[in-house]
């Protein structure tokens, strides 16, 4: 049963919060909070502004016995933060760049909404129907 | 009471009116209820019903019986005839059409009568048609079929209907006293094109035509009736209701308006889209939606930026989550702007969500903005936009092949590929792009999409994935395991999107390289300074004072194998054979470093030891090695931490023959690892000793000869065949060079021997 999770942050506050299966929660919750510290120190480590497609992957920030956590930055310093089962052992490292592209492509279709307001909770429909399938592929 | 004489229809007529109002089946109608409603429905003044209500007698009884209740039938008739009320004139007057009941509830009264009076026209017989019951049924029918589709729609037809008989206004007002009229007088109206759906509806035409009919027949309009909505968005004071005839529809305002509000009156709202698409504009609502375009954007060509949208259809009241998914669904190429077509779409899904529409998920296929010819820039105004909305057929359901001939071409691809992938809503494409730039936006929406053939980032795709299989093939052969950095590097190196497409291929390669712990940048092509060949080095280091321990690292040729083992170090420190020295050091530095390596460390010195000794620099060591000696000995702690990147390096550097130091036991374990390390990079191979100079030679030439991978796209085959001719030729050389390489380690590993021996035979003098 893999597992899998992904939280977007703007400025370390959650925009959007994804999870499969939806028990545990608060376990993947805190587990992609303490990753935020990763994800800040690996974007202090770049130093000056780099701005390249690759620097915005970050990879696998750290691996717990169980589970790996994988970052994403965007330009403008949008976090997307992805758990997922280490027994999911199919997940290459492009196949999650590809969500992360497919993720924060989905952001900006978000974020070209006038209505939406940055900062708020992103309750797109289509971007939930974008994650709901890519966890599902993953799953 | 004289008698009452009643025809045959007028028979029937106030039978079933008495049978209506009779709900108790007491044969007596009170006097309240149904009775009034129908009074009501008359439209009499009201002392003309007390009249009536008087003359016949259920004043004075307190109720309708069933002869009174006819009398006052037909009082009503006389009445609305404009006859005097009288008693008499019940039966003198000839002729009387039937009393009209203007339904404001009851449809079938409503009918009943038109039927009847458009048979009482015919005079003489009612032999004609007047099927009550069927006709009330049929109304039923129409009237339910149509409800089922829009049960509100045709309960706020019934509440205007009576209201707006108020003369307040005209221009609304005419469509309704039109149907009035026409229902009454108009005999001809008694078809009632209930049956099917009528003619499509032309403003008033059919207003007339289907008047009678009422509901059913408003079929093929799209439900919202905007005209409330028009009235919101004027910022005229909203009206929740339907009744918004009244400023918004004066006719001082804009034509589109009036027309639409006239319209939109009763009909608009009936118009159920019994067969149609739901969703489609009707011309007038297009034209409104066009005007209100021009107000924000003069240039129907030209886009409406993000924020003017917002604020405009914010006016709409409706929630801000409503109208985020109404922009989600309309904006169709996700560009923040509307053009023409996609703000007819927003304003028209704004309509009927505010007339209680849900809104889709997806895009209604007739709301789907006309996209033009992709490299036609030059959009088309409203024209295309009416022929398409209009002469769709909008049953196809809403699939994303449109009746859009111009896309075919392209949308077919897209279409497959979106419904392969998982993206929900449509692919994006931009209005004005060009083909190639929207497969690539289609790949990088699709990006998990590997089959698409058609773009030429594909092609692309292959050349890089023949060069990545060569670097990774080469790596293959030279280290007998990819280093997990390598195949990730090389996804780093190419288009991200392209690995998706690549994974298949690359499946071997990245087989082995999980997931790499961190985006290693191309190994770095180390220092090709120290590692190119050692003998370099070494004279720089010797050149180079002992002071810097890295220096002296590299300067000590090992002499003895060291335990690198921090347990032994002090075995192996304490023994300083001159020649050891070296050896010592590393081993003491190399056990704080990687502890697989510290043979290298020791190796690798060991190698620079026995190149120097090729290389006939072996003075030069022998000076440095008591310099070094006391040097290391104080700075060791020092230098073990600061020896440790550069032994990395300079074991990196080394050779590949990794000698197994510590027990020599177990040689090849840790041999491995560093091996790979070093072949991260070719250059790195290189570096061998100089007695591998030559095999590295070959190999430098061998790998040099591999960037020139043909990148053209149509030598894909032959570039392909090469490659892997090319790749086979790397492995053969690479695998001969390391059978020799590992020849070597075996004659590395005697000379260790011999040197061990020697340190033992050493050994006693040294504690001197």
């Amino acid at each position: 049963d893999a597992l899998s999770t992904i939280i977007l942050f703007l400025q370390n506050y959650p925009l959007y919060i994804r999870s499969i299966p939806t028990e545990n929660e608060l376990k993947f919750h805190y587990m992609v909070h303490t990753s935020l510290d990763v994800v800040d120190e690996k974007i202090s480590a770049m130093g000056k502004a780099l701005v390249d497609q690759r620097e915005l992957y970050l990879g696998l920030l750290y691996p717990t016995e169980d589970y790996k956590v994988y970052g994403y930055v965007t330009n403008s310093k949008v976090k997307f933060v992805m758990v997922v089962d280490s027994s999911n052992t199919a997940l290459r490292d492009n196949e999650i760049r590809s969500m992360f592209r497919k993720l924060h492509n989905s952001y900006t279709d978000v974020m070209c909404n006038p209505f939406y307001n940055p900062g708020d909770r992103i309750q797109s429909r289509a971007f939930d129907g974008m994650v709901t399938s890519m966890m599902i592929q993953v799953c | 009471m004289e008698g009452l004489t009643l025809s045959d229809a007028e028979q029937k007529y106030y039978s079933d009116l008495f049978s209506y109002c009779d709900i108790e089946s007491t044969k007596k109608v009170s006097a309240n209820g149904r009775v009034l409603e129908l009074f009501r429905a008359a439209q009499l003044p009201n002392d003309v019903v007390l009249q009536i209500m008087e003359l016949c007698g259920a004043t004075r009884l307190g109720y309708f019986g069933r002869s009174q209740f006819y009398i006052a039938l037909k009082l009503v008739a006389v009445a609305q005839s404009g006859f005097p009320l009288r008693v008499e004139s019940i039966n003198t007057v000839k002729d009387l059409p039937l009393p009209r009941f203007v339904a404001s509830k009851n449809e079938q009264e409503s009918r009943h009568p038109t039927s009847y009076s458009s048979d009482s026209e015919n005079q003489g017989s009612y032999s004609g048609v007047i099927p009550p019951p069927p006709g009330r049924g049929q109304v039923k029918k129409g009237s339910t079929s149509h409800d089922t589709v829009q049960p509100r729609a045709s309960v706020d037809q019934q509440e205007p209907v009576s209201p707006v008989v108020s003369p307040q206004q005209s221009p609304p007002a005419s469509p309704h006293t039109w149907r009035k009229h026409n229902r009454h007088p108009s005999g001809g109206n008694s078809e009632r094109p209930l049956a099917g759906p009528g003619p499509f509806w032309s403003p008033f035409g059919e207003a007339q035509s289907g008047s009678s009919a009422g509901d059913a027949v408003w079929s093929g309009h799209s439900p919202p009736p905007p005209q409330e909505n028009w009235v919101s968005f004027a910022d005229t004071p909203p009206t929740s209701t339907l009744l918004t005839m009244h400023p918004a529809s004066v006719q001082d305002q804009t034509t589109v308006r009036t027309v639409a509000s006239a319209t939109t009156a009763n009909e608009i709202r009936r118009q159920s889209s019994s067969y149609d698409d739901p969703w489609k504009i009707t011309d007038e609502q297009r034209q409104y939606y066009v005007n209100q375009f021009k107000t924000i954007q003069p240039d129907l060509n030209g886009f409406i930026p993000g924020s003017a949208a917002k604020e405009f259809f914010t006016k709409s009241k409706l929630p801000i989550l409503e109208l985020s998914h109404i922009w989600e669904l309309s904006d169709f190429d996700k560009d923040g702007a509307l053009t023409l077509d996609e703000f007819c779409a927003a304003f028209h899904l704004v309509v009927a969500r505010k007339n209680g529409y849900d809104l889709p998920e997806k895009l209604p296929e007739s709301l789907m903005p006309k996209l033009i010819d992709l490299e036609d820039s030059a959009d088309v105004g409203d024209q295309p936009g009416e022929v398409g909305y209009s002469g769709s057929p909008a049953e196809a359901p809403p699939s994303k092949s449109p009746s859009m001939p111009s896309l075919n071409q392209t949308w077919p691809e897209l279409n497959q590929s979106s419904e392969d992938t998982a993206i929900v809503h449509p692919v994006p494409i931009r209005m004005t792009p060009s083909k190639i730039h929207m497969q690539e936006m289609e790949l990088k929406r699709t990006g998990s999409d590997h089959t698409n053939p058609t773009s030429p980032l594909l092609v692309k795709t292959s050349d890089l994935s023949e060069e990545n299989k060569i670097n990774s093939s080469v790596k293959f052969a030279s280290g007998n395991t990819v280093a997990d950095g390598y195949s990730s590097s090389d996804s780093f190196t190419s288009d991200p999107e392209q690995i998706g497409n690549n994974v298949t291929r690359q499946r071997s390669h990245s087989g082995t390289s999980p997931e790499n712990t961190a985006p290693p940048p191309p190994p770095p092509r180390p220092q090709p300074s120290h590692s190119r060949s050692s003998s370099l080095d070494m004279n720089r280091t010797f050149s180079v004072t002992t002071g810097q321990q890295q220096a002296g690292v590299v300067a000590q040729p090992p002499a003895v194998p060291p335990r690198p083992q921090p347990s032994q170090a002090p075995g192996p420190v304490v023994h300083r054979p001159v020649d050891a020295d070296g050896l010592i050091t590393h081993t003491s530095t190399s056990p704080q470093q990687i502890p697989e390596q510290p043979n290298f460390a020791d190796f690798s010195q060991f190698e620079v030891f026995a190149a120097s000794n090729v290389n006939e620099e072996q003075d030069d060591e022998a000076e440095k090695h008591p310099e070094v000696l006391p040097v290391e000995k104080s700075s060791d702690p020092a230098s073990s931490r600061v020896a440790k990147t550069d032994s990395k390096i300079e074991e990196k550097t080394a050779a590949s023959a990794p000698a197994n130091v510590s027990k020599g036991t177990t040689p090849l374990a840790p041999p491995p690892k560093p091996v790979r390390r070093r072949l991260k990079s070719e250059d790195e191979l290189r570096p061998e000793v100089d007695e591998h100079t030559q095999k590295t030679g070959v190999l430098a030439a061998v790998l040099a000869s591999q960037p020139s991978i043909p990148r053209s796209v149509g030598k894909d085959k032959k570039a392909i065949q090469a490659s892997i001719r090319r790749n086979k030729e790397t492995n053969t050389v690479l695998a001969r060079l390391n059978s020799e390489l590992q020849q070597q380690l075996k004659d590395v590993l005697e000379e260790r021997i011999s040197l061990e021996v020697q340190l033992e035979q050493l050994r006693p003098f040294s504690h001197l």
